[in-house]
């Protein structure tokens, strides 16, 4: 047996603890519950010798008497944070949840058009019987077990069929806890039917730099057929702050699914984000953006399956690693024996700031069919004197040089965000961590 | 205008420049050419300010200040220009919000007010006709998927816009098929105004049928060791470098 899954199990019983206390509803999913909770049992947390787990070392966080009931905030939050972290403007509806506890006072009231609750709230509906724990199931991931076993809050939305007027949805979670051991599961679930669309926005945040814990976020989205979902991710959590996350997607014949994640704070970041593409038709575009210094180890793992003929796919994830900082980026791309004429393109490029920032990149193409074009790259580098030379030889300053490169940078990534708000939002924000790097 | 003396400079451990001497006055035109090697796109970073290259000894002054002693943006501001031998891509820089920085930024420097939107575009439109440069060149990013050609146009053409009094031009021949050394050539005769100066370093001959130079100097490991009109140009083209280099030999001798 593997000594780091031992000293993981040996933890086991406070989480056995934990779960008995929470799970004492009697209703549809106590048997999902059960279920994940013994499919963490046998799992344990990963441990660097998991492949998938080698260079994001979680021995901080298991090595901790983990609690899972809500976290006791003296100081609660109030409109002013919502206010502060309404990154994606008015337009979109935001739902605010503080330690993963929905907050409905808080909340924007919600408009007709939009089917999204509480997912607590949400349990005895039929579509999320049929959904909940299928898309992502336990057995994917220990984090998904866990979060599983732990289901409580989250968004459900369900977009109806041809409804495409809705306004962005922005689920703002606020940590509020300075308790390292203090686990928070947030459960997600998106039904976009037939026809339909819509934008999705997730941003983290913390009341100050003092919070502490770890957010564990599963996200189940079904994009039906025709149907059109943006989700941006926006990690500004305080640095001192952990998260595992995984997001599950399925396409239908004819939908678009397109996704920016963009970390810009965090001690430990995971961020598993898996699509299938399971009809014909489909489209999906993966962009992600990075941007670490001090500590921060930020781990993208992302799986695009291709199980349908003529889909497409496009990645790009692109990074800046100061301090002592550590990004990893593994790209999957399975090409299934039915997906011919597949077109798949992934791409990752990074720069390294110092020579103890690190970046760990593995592209993954696994192809069993023989009419595809696919292509993947990886570069890594150090910032672009030339470019930067260029720009003072023509009379552009060297501070404002740098901004340009800068703002060209994240753009790069950024301007795949349709909402314009959160775009400049994003932008400003990232622009600010690359002059704190001294990029 | 420009006056280099004795200047030598490296990179690295590389001694590549050994008290080379030039005096550039308005409105010249002086042609560079020389072996490969022998430093002459040194000479070219050294004056716009690349930050790889050491200066060793010597001095460079220009309209009598001490270029040595400037950025390379308030050389760019001074009215130096350098036209690349590699012009830089830069992915999500739209030329012409590279080049709406760039002159303002020069303009802000000699106390101007900046152009606004439409006073740049008329501008823009008007310089892009000297290099027969596409519209859509400039709406995309600096120099991205650009041909050869189209990056030395580029060149030119940010040229025309930054009103130089001194542009370097660093081998900005090399990879032009004949048609685009015939459109670059007319930008920069279109530019000689009687005092604009042009630095010309090329290779080859065939670019000086087209910008035809007052002078022509043979740089040789690291300093100029001819001078003459732009016969010396015809004269090298049709007998190469070794005569030179002999005539070097037994000089030193």
């Amino acid at each position: 047996m593997q000594a780091g899954v031992t000293s993981s199990k040996e933890k086991m019983p406070d989480i056995t603890r934990e779960f008995e206390l929470f799970n004492k509803k009697d209703d549809h999913f106590k048997l999902l519950r059960d279920n994940a909770m013994d499919i963490f049992n046998k799992l344990g947390f990963p441990t660097l010798r998991h492949e998938e787990w080698k260079y994001t070392n979680l021995k901080n966080i298991s090595s901790l008497p983990l609690k899972f009931g809500a976290a006791a905030s003296p100081d609660p939050i109030n409109k002013e944070h919502i206010k502060k972290f309404r990154i994606a403007g008015e337009e979109a509806v935001v739902i605010v949840f503080e330690n993963g506890r929905y907050n409905a006072a808080l909340s924007d009231k919600m408009p007709e058009s939009i089917d999204a609750i509480n997912l607590s709230d949400a349990l005895d509906s039929e579509v999320v019987k049929a959904h909940l724990g299928q898309i992502a199931s336990p057995h994917s991931e220990s984090f998904v077990a866990l979060n599983t076993a732990f289901i409580n809050d989250g968004v459900f939305i369900h977009v109806q069929k041809q409804s495409t007027h809705t306004r962005p949805v922005h689920i703002m979670h606020i940590s509020n806890s300075g308790d390292a051991a203090q686990v928070t599961s947030m459960r997600n679930l998106v039904i976009a039917e037939p026809g339909s669309k819509i934008t999705i926005i997730e941003s983290y945040h913390s009341v100050d730099n003092n919070c502490r814990g770890l957010i564990n976020t599963v996200t189940e989205i079904v994009v039906k057929e025709n149907a059109f979902v943006e989700h941006v991710k926006a990690q500004l959590d305080a640095d001192s702050m952990n998260q595992v996350n995984f997001t599950q997607v399925i396409q239908e014949k004819n939908s678009t699914f397109d996704t920016v994640t963009v970390t810009l704070s965090g001690q430990l970041v995971r961020n598993n984000l898996h699509i299938r593409l399971n009809g014909v038709n489909c489209t999906s575009h993966l962009f992600g953006l990075y941007i670490l210094d001090g500590s921060q180890v930020v781990d993208n793992h992302t799986l695009v399956d291709h199980a349908k003929p003529n889909c497409f796919s496009n990645e790009l994830y692109k990074g800046v690693i100061g301090g002592k900082a550590s990004g990893v980026f593994n790209g999957k791309i399975f090409v299934r024996e039915d997906a011919q004429k597949t077109n798949a393109y992934q791409s990752n490029k990074n720069i390294l700031l110092t020579d103890d920032a690190q970046m760990n990149t593995k592209p993954q193409l696994e192809i069993f069919a023989d009419d595809v074009k696919c292509t993947h790259g990886a570069t890594t580098g150090q910032m672009d004197e030339e470019a930067l030379f260029y720009l003072r030889a023509r009379g552009i300053g060297k501070q404002s040089a740098k901004a340009m490169l800068n703002i060209a940078f994240a753009s790069d990534v950024l301007n795949n965000i349709k909402n314009e708000i959160l775009k400049e939002n994003l932008l400003n924000l990232s622009v600010m961590k690359l002059q704190k790097n001294e990029y | 205008m420009l006056k280099i003396t004795n200047l030598s400079a490296r990179i690295e451990e590389k001694q590549i420049l050994n008290g080379l001497n030039l005096e550039v006055k308005p409105g010249e035109v002086h042609a560079i050419m020389g072996p490969n090697g022998s430093g002459k796109s040194t000479l070219a970073s050294v004056l716009a300010g690349r930050e790889a290259y050491e200066v060793t000894g010597g001095e460079v002054m220009y309209n009598n200040a001490d270029l040595l002693e400037m950025s390379p943006e308030d050389r760019a501001r001074a009215g130096i220009f350098l036209a690349f031998q590699y012009p830089v891509e830069i992915p999500g820089v739209s030329n012409a919000n590279f080049l709406k920085t760039a002159v303002n930024e020069v303009r802000k420097s000699k106390g101007l007010q900046p152009l606004d939107s439409k006073d740049f575009l008329v501008m823009m439109k008007e310089k892009m006709k000297l290099v027969e440069m596409d519209k859509q060149m400039t709406t995309r990013s600096v120099n991205e998927g650009f041909s050869g050609g189209e990056k030395k146009r580029n060149e030119i053409f940010q040229m025309a816009m930054l009103e130089p009094q001194l542009a370097i031009m660093d081998e900005t021949d090399s990879g032009l098929d004949i048609d685009a050394l015939r459109i670059v050539s007319n930008g920069v005769n279109a530019l000689r105004d009687g005092k604009r100066s042009f630095v010309v370093i090329t290779h080859y001959q065939r670019l000086l049928d087209y910008i035809v130079p007052d002078f022509v100097h043979v740089l040789y490991k690291g300093k100029i060791v001819k001078s003459g009109g732009k016969d010396l140009a015809l004269e090298l083209e049709e007998k190469g470098y070794d005569w030179i280099k002999e005539e070097v030999a037994l000089n030193s001798n």
